[in-house]
């Protein structure tokens, strides 16, 4: 298609086609290693030693590939437990990510195929919290959390965050698009909705629960805010307020941050890596032009 | 079958079924608390207090009342908070615009590169906020060894004086999420009508005319929504404030959650946090209200 557009153009505007062709690539490979330089950096500091780490001017390679940092990270007698918090954030955000796959793929439904009263009612509410800024929810989160015993422990970065009025609004959308016809002749055969929706409606929509469910693990995996102040214990807590916490006792000690740093990112990086096209493709398809 | 089939198989109670899971939650955590933080927000609400009394609209007044204890470094906060989202939201409407064009193309590598753009998104505020701490560090820092290589003086004090503190926090919020914008806009650019393209290039439209004209308004709706989502999340910057400049030089760099944060969870007045909570949401609320109406108004009868 490309190559049939460049073919029609005649010479002299073939030439200037060519050089935006270089500064087109020139553009890519300079934000490329925008882009990867710091995760690089981060990458070969977690290797140093914390006295490497300081030097100025600064190693580029680790002199001596250090484990001095990982091990610390990694001792179960730590302060600072970076092991127990990395399960402590895998639990959270599996959990979180099921728990919003559960609950709003069923309600995404029947707001997409079912006609009801207070149906409107329902997803204007639904829809109008999208736009409520979130920090109206910390203080009342706090004590609702509070209330149900759960400060301090994992179902706190669990439940709130999982009433996700954007996974209602995302698969709705999802569901719009799926053509009626296999759905209203199973209907016809005697299905029930329930039936309808678990065999032949959620196989279709595979891609954006998919989609749903990872973009619900990184935001639950990176969430700082709201796990910086309902966890405390320095046994409970998960990555992002565990990051903070080793800030905070090992400010100048960037070959350990940057451990652990590294230690917070690998998952989310591999996720990506693996589920980049659901993120990415997902996001197209399910259209934010609602 | 005339009309849609939907009717077909549903009792009454069975939309309700489907529903509950999800109402449970959403009634638990999204819609009792907006109303409880309102009330919250009426008391003098001390998590160490066992009364929690009755002050009616104290927490609020005091905000709006010049020399009070509270209400100078709310508005500071409150500044700091505009002053971030005035200088990133342009760059981040932007900048993700011109790399979704350099995107918008066949070529080897494309994915590649998108995947390459976007990453920096996944890695969450806190590992950008220790890495950039890192990189920005005065004394030891990659940013100022690589100035001073390139013959500048290399001391810039980028986390602990201005303007240096918000350049940081700006640069590093565009670094972190340029990525995940610009995805926004490849969709959305994928949808518009590669006719059109052809059809202003027959015309003779200019590389710079087909952007005026065909792309930006093909994707208003998405500008729109980038706008709307940026605007709010860089009103609720925190992490990047809190694990990089830690409201360095002198508060300055404080956002509006950061001392909301703090007024709640290391002063105890979750009432005067609350309080604060609903006048920053206000605030928001009217601004993509204002965003809103200013797009709307100006689109063209289609």
């Amino acid at each position: 298609m490309e190559a049939a557009t460049a073919g029609r153009v005649p010479g002299r505007r073939a030439g200037r086609r060519t050089s935006r062709e270089t500064l087109r690539w020139i553009a890519l490979i300079l934000l490329t290693l925008l882009y990867v330089a710091p995760i690089v950096w981060m990458l070969l500091t977690a290797f140093k030693t914390e006295e490497e780490s300081a030097l100025t001017p600064p190693t580029l390679l680790p002199t001596e590939w250090s484990r001095e940092a990982l091990d610390t990270i990694f001792s179960t007698s730590s302060q600072t437990p970076v092991i127990r918090w990395f399960f402590n954030s895998m639990i959270a955000a599996l959990g979180n990510g099921l728990l919003v796959l559960l609950t709003a793929a069923p309600a995404a439904y029947a707001l997409a195929r079912m006609e009801f009263r207070g149906k409107r009612l329902v997803f204007a509410g639904i829809v109008a919290t999208l736009f409520v800024p979130p920090i109206i929810f910390l203080a009342p989160n706090y004590e609702i959390v509070e209330a149900l015993g759960w400060l301090d422990t994992l179902p706190a970065v669990i439940f709130p965050l999982a009433a996700s009025a954007f996974g209602v609004f995302f698969l709705r959308q999802f569901f719009i698009g799926l053509p009626k016809e296999l759905e209203e002749a199973a209907i016809l055969d005697g299905a029930s909705r329930f039936q309808v929706f678990t065999r032949i409606v959620l196989p279709l929509a595979r891609p954006a629960l998919a989609t749903l469910f990872t973009l619900t693990f990184l935001t639950n995996w990176n969430d700082f805010l709201w796990p910086l102040y309902v966890l405390f214990n320095p046994e409970h807590l998960t990555l992002s307020p565990g990051l903070g916490l080793l800030q905070g006792a090992n400010a100048t000690n960037y070959a350990l941050l940057m451990a652990g740093g590294l230690v917070a990112s690998i998952p989310v990086l591999i996720v990506f890596t693996f589920a980049q096209r659901y993120i990415i493709e997902g996001v197209s398809r399910s259209g934010i032009k609602g | 079958m005339n009309g849609s089939g939907t009717q077909l198989g549903v009792r009454r109670s069975t939309p309700w079924l489907f529903l509950a899971p999800y109402l449970v939650l959403f009634i638990t955590f999204v819609a009792i608390p907006v109303v409880y933080g309102l009330w919250m927000s009426l008391h003098n609400w001390d998590q160490f207090l066992p009364e929690k009394p009755w002050v009616g609209l104290e927490n609020y007044t005091q905000l709006f009342t010049p020399g009070s204890a509270k209400s100078a470094p709310f508005w500071s906060a409150m500044k700091a908070t505009a002053i971030f989202t005035l200088f990133s939201v342009p760059l981040l409407v932007i900048i993700p615009l011109g790399i979704a064009l350099l995107l918008n193309r066949r070529f080897p590598g494309r994915s590649f590169f998108r995947a390459v753009y976007f990453a920096p998104y996944v890695l969450g505020v806190a590992v950008v906020g220790i890495l950039f701490r890192f990189m920005l560090d005065p004394n030891i820092g990659a940013f100022n060894y690589l100035l001073s290589k390139l013959g500048f003086a290399g001391d810039t004090p980028w986390t602990t004086a201005l303007p240096w503190a918000w350049i940081s926090l700006v640069g590093m919020t565009v670094w972190w999420t340029m990525g995940f914008n610009a995805v926004i806009y490849l969709a959305g650019l994928q949808d518009i009508d590669r006719q059109l393209y052809d059809a202003a290039e027959v015309d003779g439209a200019s590389r710079w005319q087909r952007l005026r004209h065909v792309t930006v308004p093909g994707l208003r709706s998405v500008i729109v929504f980038v706008i709307t989502v940026t605007l709010l999340a860089s009103a609720n910057m925190f992490g990047q404030a809190y694990l990089t400049t830690q409201g360095a030089p002198a508060e300055k760099t404080r956002t509006a959650i950061m001392f909301i944060a703090e007024e709640g969870f290391q002063d105890f007045h979750l009432g005067s946090a609350a309080a604060m909570s609903y006048v920053l949401a206000l605030f928001l609320m009217a601004l993509s209200a204002g965003v809103f109406f200013f797009f709307r108004d100006r689109e063209e009868a289609r």
